[in-house]
C-alpha cells in the first residue's frame, strides 16, 4: 500500500546550523504517526517543510504518490496538509462558525454570506467529531481543548486528509486530553493520517500506531509502537553524544550552606506546594518539558506573579518577596526567557542597559548620573563577560542573540548578587556563544554565586548542574544528583514516570 | 611629522562621525524642520522677524509648551494624558477663587498647584496600580476635570484678582517676560530630570520595554505615578501663568490643549509608542507649532483654513521623521 504521506531524504540547512539531516518519515491512512525528539532535534524543522513554511534543501514530498513542491503554507492546505499549531490561529472574538469560515465565507445568491449555510457545515463538521461546540459564542470564552476541537473541523473543512498535531496536549487536561484521543480515533477510521508531536510517553502508548524517534536533525528509526517499550524510546531520543562545549565538571556548591531556601512556595491557592534548597555556589537545574511550570515557579519566587503563599529564607533571615525589586534587593535576579521581549530595552544601548537597574550607585551627593563613571563600568562589565560590540553606545538590537545574553548577564554582574535564576540562557544562541555563556556560570559560581538554571536542553542540565529538579505538571516530580542525575531518569520523570 | 599630519584627518573623522550620531538624535528633523518654517515665515512676512513679534511668539507658545512637557513624560512611558486642559483650568480656577476668598495669593498658587498634583496622581493611580490604559483613564478624568471646576465657578469666571497677581502672565522679570521664563524654568528641570537623573533613564526604559523593566527591578508603578502626577502640575503651572494673563479664573480654559500638546510632542520626534523622544525635541515642536501659528495669523489666512494647513504640516512632518529615523 502506497503511503499517504512520504517524506523523502529531506535535509535543511540553516546558516551555520544543519538542521535535518537525510530525514525520511511515511504516514499511511488510518495512522497515527508520532514523532518523537528533544527540543531542537529538528522536528518542527521538519513540520514546517511539510506545511509549506520552510523549503527543503534537498528531498522529497510526496503525497498520494505525487510529488509536492510548497512554496508557501497555502499549497500544503490545497494538497491536503492540515497543521494544529500549538499557538492557535484563531481570532479569539469570533465565533465557532466565524473562524472556520474566515477568509472563504460562502456566500447566498445575494452575495451576503450565508450564516445558515456556515452554521449547518460547521455542524455537520462537529458531528463528524462527535464533539458539541456552542457555534454562536465567541471562541474567547471556550476552554482551550474546545479551541483545539475547532481547529481540527476548520482543518478538515479544508479537506485535509494528513494532519499533524504539534504538542496538541500540552495545554490540555487529562479527561480533555481524552477527548482529543477519542476524536482522533473516529478520524482514524475515516482514513486520516495523523502526525503526532508529544513529549508524554504515556499519550504515545495510548493513540499512535507507529512512532519515529529524532535526534539532532537526523532520524533514529521508526518502528511500530507496539512492538517497543517507553525506555527504549528515551534511550534513542537522548542517545549517547560527546559535549566538550561544557567547562570541566567542577562542583562549587558548598553543601553546608543554604543560600536560597524555598520552604513552602505556592503559586495558586489551590495548587501544589513547592520547596527546595539552594546551596552556595550551587547550579541547580530546573528540567522538564516546555510548560512544566518551572518559569511560573521561578516568576513567583522574585514576585513577578504574587504567589498564593510564600515563605522563603535568605542566608537564614526570613524575606519577602512581592515584587522584582525586592528581591533585587535581597540579591537575586532573574534573566528571563526571551531575551527581546523581557530581558533588553531594544532601543537602549548597550550600556543603557547594563546599568538600568545599577544607575543609583553612579550619582553623587545629587541624584544625577555621573555619565563617566557609568560609562566605564559599564566597558569593564562588557569586558569582563566578553560581549562582542563596537563600543558601549552600540545599540543592543544591532547585537547576536549570544552577545545580546552577554549583556543581560553584565546587568547582573553590577550588583552584588547571590542567587541568578536562567531561565533558559542559550535558546537560540550559536554553540560558540553557548560555550561561553557556560563557562561564565562556572566563573560565577566559583565566586560563591548560587544560579537556578531552568533549561529545556538535556546536555544543558547535564553537562552543568550539580543537581536537577525535575518539573512535571506543575509540580517537582524528582530532585536529583550524582549518579541519579542522567538523562534516563530526567526523561523518565520529565514525561510523568509511565517507564519504569 | 605624522602626528601632525593625523591630526585634521582624526577631527574631520570625529566631526563626521558627531554629525552622524546626531542625526540619529530624535530631535535632528524637528529641528531642520523648525529651521525651514521659521526661515519660510521669515521670507513671507516682513513683521515677523521683529522683536516684539518673537516674544509674542514665545509667550503665546509658553501655555502649551509647559503641558506639553508633562505630556512629554507620559508618551514617553507609552501612556497619554488627555485630561491637562481641563486640570489647567481646574487648578487655575482654584487659585483664583482661593485668592478671592482671601487665601494669600502665594498659598492659594501652591494649593492650585497640589490641585494639579492631587488630579494627575489621581489619574496616575487607575493606570499604574489597576492598570487600567492612559487613554481610557484620563479620558474619563478630561470630562470629571472640566465638570469640577464649573462647579467650582458655578459656570462664570472669578475675576477680581489684585493687580500684583498679573506678574504671572503679564509681568518680566530682568526684561524677559515671566511666561517666558517659567517656559524655560520647566524646559530646564524636564531637561535634568529626564536626562540626567535615574528617573529619567527609567522613563525611557519603561516606554522601551515595560516588561523587560520591572523584571530588572525597577518599581514600574511608581514611576508611571510620578509621570501623571507630574503631568498634573505642568498643567497647573500652565493654569496659573493663564489666569494672570487673563487676571480671571476661566473654568472653560484649554479646550483642545491636550492635542496640541500631543501634536507638540509627536512633532519633537517621539515616538507616539513611547521611549523614543527628547524634551528639547518638545519644545522645538511647540515652538514650531507656534511659529506656524504666529506666522499664519500675520499672513492673515482665515482661522479655518490654518486649521487645515496646521494639519497637513503635522502630518508631513511626522511622515518624514518615520521615514527618516530608524
Amino acid at each position: 500500500m502506497t503511503p499517504l504521506l512520504s517524506l523523502r531524504h529531506i535535509s535543511k540547512s540553516f546558516p551555520g546550523v544543519k538542521a535535518l539531516q537525510d530525514v525520511s518519515l511515511d504516514v499511511h491512512a488510518g495512522e497515527v504517526h508520532a514523532l518523537l525528539g528533544e527540543n531542537g532535534a529538528g522536528k518542527s524543522t521538519l513540520m514546517k517543510i511539510l506545511c509549506g513554511i520552510y523549503r527543503p534543501d534537498e528531498g522529497k514530498i510526496i503525497i498520494n504518490g505525487k510529488t509536492c513542491h510548497f512554496h508557501g503554507y497555502q499549497d500544503a492546505l490545497d494538497a491536503g496538509v492540515g497543521i494544529i499549531f500549538q499557538e492557535f490561529s484563531l481570532i479569539p472574538d469570533l465565533d465557532a462558525v466565524d473562524n472556520i469560515f474566515l477568509g472563504r465565507e460562502m456566500r447566498n445568491r445575494l452575495g451576503l454570506r450565508d450564516r445558515r449555510g456556515m452554521i449547518r457545515e460547521a455542524q455537520h463538521l462537529f458531528d463528524r467529531l462527535k464533539v458539541s461546540i456552542p457555534l454562536d459564542c465567541p471562541i474567547a470564552e471556550l476552554s482551550v481543548a474546545d479551541q483545539q476541537f475547532i481547529e481540527i473541523a476548520k482543518a478538515l473543512s479544508l479537506d485535509a486528509r494528513i494532519l499533524v498535531l504539534d504538542e496538541p496536549t500540552a495545554t490540555l487536561t487529562p479527561s480533555e486530553a481524552d477527548h482529543l484521543f477519542t476524536i482522533m480515533r473516529e478520524l482514524r477510521e475515516q482514513g486520516v493520517g495523523m502526525v503526532f508531536i508529544s513529549h508524554h510517553m504515556e499519550e504515545i502508548f495510548t493513540i499512535c500506531d507507529r512512532v519515529t524517534v529524532m535526534r539532532d536533525g537526523e532520524k533514529i528509526g521508526d518502528c511500530d509502537v507496539a512492538s517497543t517499550t517507553p525506555d527504549d524510546l528515551i534511550e534513542k531520543m537522548v542517545g549517547r553524544r560527546v559535549e566538550n562545549i561544557f567547562p570541566e565538571h567542577r562542583c562549587d556548591a558548598d553543601y553546608a550552606e543554604v543560600v536560597l531556601d524555598i520552604e513552602a512556595l505556592r503559586l495558586d491557592a489551590d495548587g501544589p506546594e513547592h520547596s527546595l534548597k539552594l546551596h552556595r555556589g550551587e547550579i541547580l537545574g530546573f528540567a522538564g518539558l516546555v510548560g512544566s511550570g518551572r518559569t511560573e515557579l521561578a516568576m513567583g519566587l522574585i514576585g513577578a506573579t504574587r504567589p498564593a503563599h510564600a515563605k522563603v529564607h535568605m542566608e537564614g533571615r526570613p524575606v519577602r518577596l512581592r515584587h522584582p525589586a525586592s528581591a533585587l534587593k535581597q540579591g537575586i535576579g532573574l534573566l528571563p526567557e526571551s531575551r527581546k521581549t523581557q530581558g533588553l530595552i531594544l532601543p537602549f544601548s548597550c550600556r543603557e542597559n547594563i546599568s538600568l537597574n545599577n544607575l543609583t550607585q553612579f550619582q553623587g551627593a545629587l541624584p544625577l548620573i555621573r555619565r563617566g563613571k557609568e560609562s566605564l563600568t559599564a566597558a569593564e562589565l562588557m569586558a569582563s563577560v566578553r560581549v562582542k560590540a563596537p563600543s558601549p553606545e552600540t545599540p543592543v538590537g544591532d547585537l547576536s542573540g549570544g552577545n545580546q545574553q552577554k549583556v543581560v548577564i553584565a546587568r547582573w554582574l553590577g550588583h552584588q548578587c547571590k542567587v541568578l535564576i536562567f531561565d533558559e540562557p542559550t535558546r537560540g544562541i550559536d554553540v560558540g556563544a553557548k560555550s561561553e555563556i557556560y563557562a561564565l556560570m562556572k566563573e560565577l559560581t566559583a565566586r560563591g554565586v548560587s544560579i537556578i538554571m531552568i533549561s529545556s536542553e538535556l546536555p544543558e542540565v547535564l553537562g552543568l548542574c550539580d543537581r536537577a529538579a525535575v518539573f512535571y505538571h506543575g509540580r517537582i516530580a524528582a530532585e536529583l544528583q550524582g549518579d541519579d542525575l542522567n538523562s534516563q531518569s530526567i526523561m523518565h520523570h520529565a514525561t510523568g514516570g509511565l517507564s519504569s | 611629522m605624522s602626528h601632525l599630519a593625523s591630526t585634521p584627518g582624526t577631527a574631520r573623522h570625529s566631526l563626521k562621525m558627531r554629525l552622524a550620531s546626531w542625526r540619529r538624535t530624535p530631535v535632528f528633523y524637528p529641528l531642520i524642520g523648525f529651521i525651514i518654517v521659521f526661515i519660510a515665515m521669515a521670507v513671507i512676512n516682513d513683521n515677523f522677524l521683529t522683536g516684539s513679534n518673537l516674544t509674542n511668539l514665545a509667550r503665546q507658545t509658553s501655555i502649551i509648551a509647559i503641558i506639553a512637557v508633562g505630556m512629554s513624560l507620559a508618551i514617553l512611558t507609552g501612556g497619554i494624558d488627555l485630561s491637562v486642559g481641563p486640570v489647567m483650568a481646574l487648578s487655575g480656577t482654584a487659585m483664583a477663587g482661593l485668592i478671592v476668598a482671601g487665601v494669600p495669593p502665594s498659598l492659594a498658587i501652591l494649593l492650585g498647584l497640589l490641585v494639579g498634583a492631587a488630579f494627575g496622581a489621581f489619574n496616575g493611580a487607575f493606570i499604574a496600580f489597576a492598570g487600567m490604559p492612559p487613554i481610557i483613564v484620563t479620558l474619563a478624568t478630561m470630562g470629571i476635570a472640566r465638570g469640577l471646576a464649573l462647579i467650582y465657578t458655578g459656570g462664570y469666571p472669578i475675576a477680581g484678582l489684585p493687580a500684583e497677581f498679573a506678574f504671572f502672565g503679564r509681568g518680566s522679570l530682568a526684561g524677559i517676560e515671566t511666561p517666558i521664563l517659567i517656559m524655560i524654568a520647566v524646559y530646564a528641570l524636564g531637561f535634568v530630570l529626564l536626562h540626567h537623573t535615574a528617573t529619567g533613564r527609567y522613563l525611557y526604559a519603561i516606554g522601551g520595554n515595560e516588561e523587560a523593566t520591572r523584571l530588572s527591578g525597577i518599581r514600574v508603578s511608581r514611576y508611571k505615578l510620578l509621570v501623571y502626577t507630574l503631568s498634573g502640575v505642568t498643567a497647573a503651572i500652565a493654569g496659573l501663568i493663564l489666569t494672570s494673563r487673563l487676571m480671571s479664573g476661566q473654568p472653560n480654559a484649554g479646550v483642545g490643549f491636550e492635542l496640541d500638546a500631543i501634536a507638540a510632542v509627536v512633532l519633537g520626534g517621539a515616538a507616539i509608542a513611547g521611549g523614543r523622544g527628547m524634551i528639547l525635541g518638545t519644545l522645538i515642536g511647540a515652538l514650531l507649532l507656534g511659529v506656524l501659528n504666529n506666522g499664519l495669523n500675520l499672513m492673515g489666512v482665515s482661522p479655518y483654513l490654518q486649521n487645515v494647513i496646521k494639519g497637513l504640516i503635522i502630518l508631513l512632518a511626522i511622515y518624514i521623521s518615520r521615514k527618516r529615523t530608524p
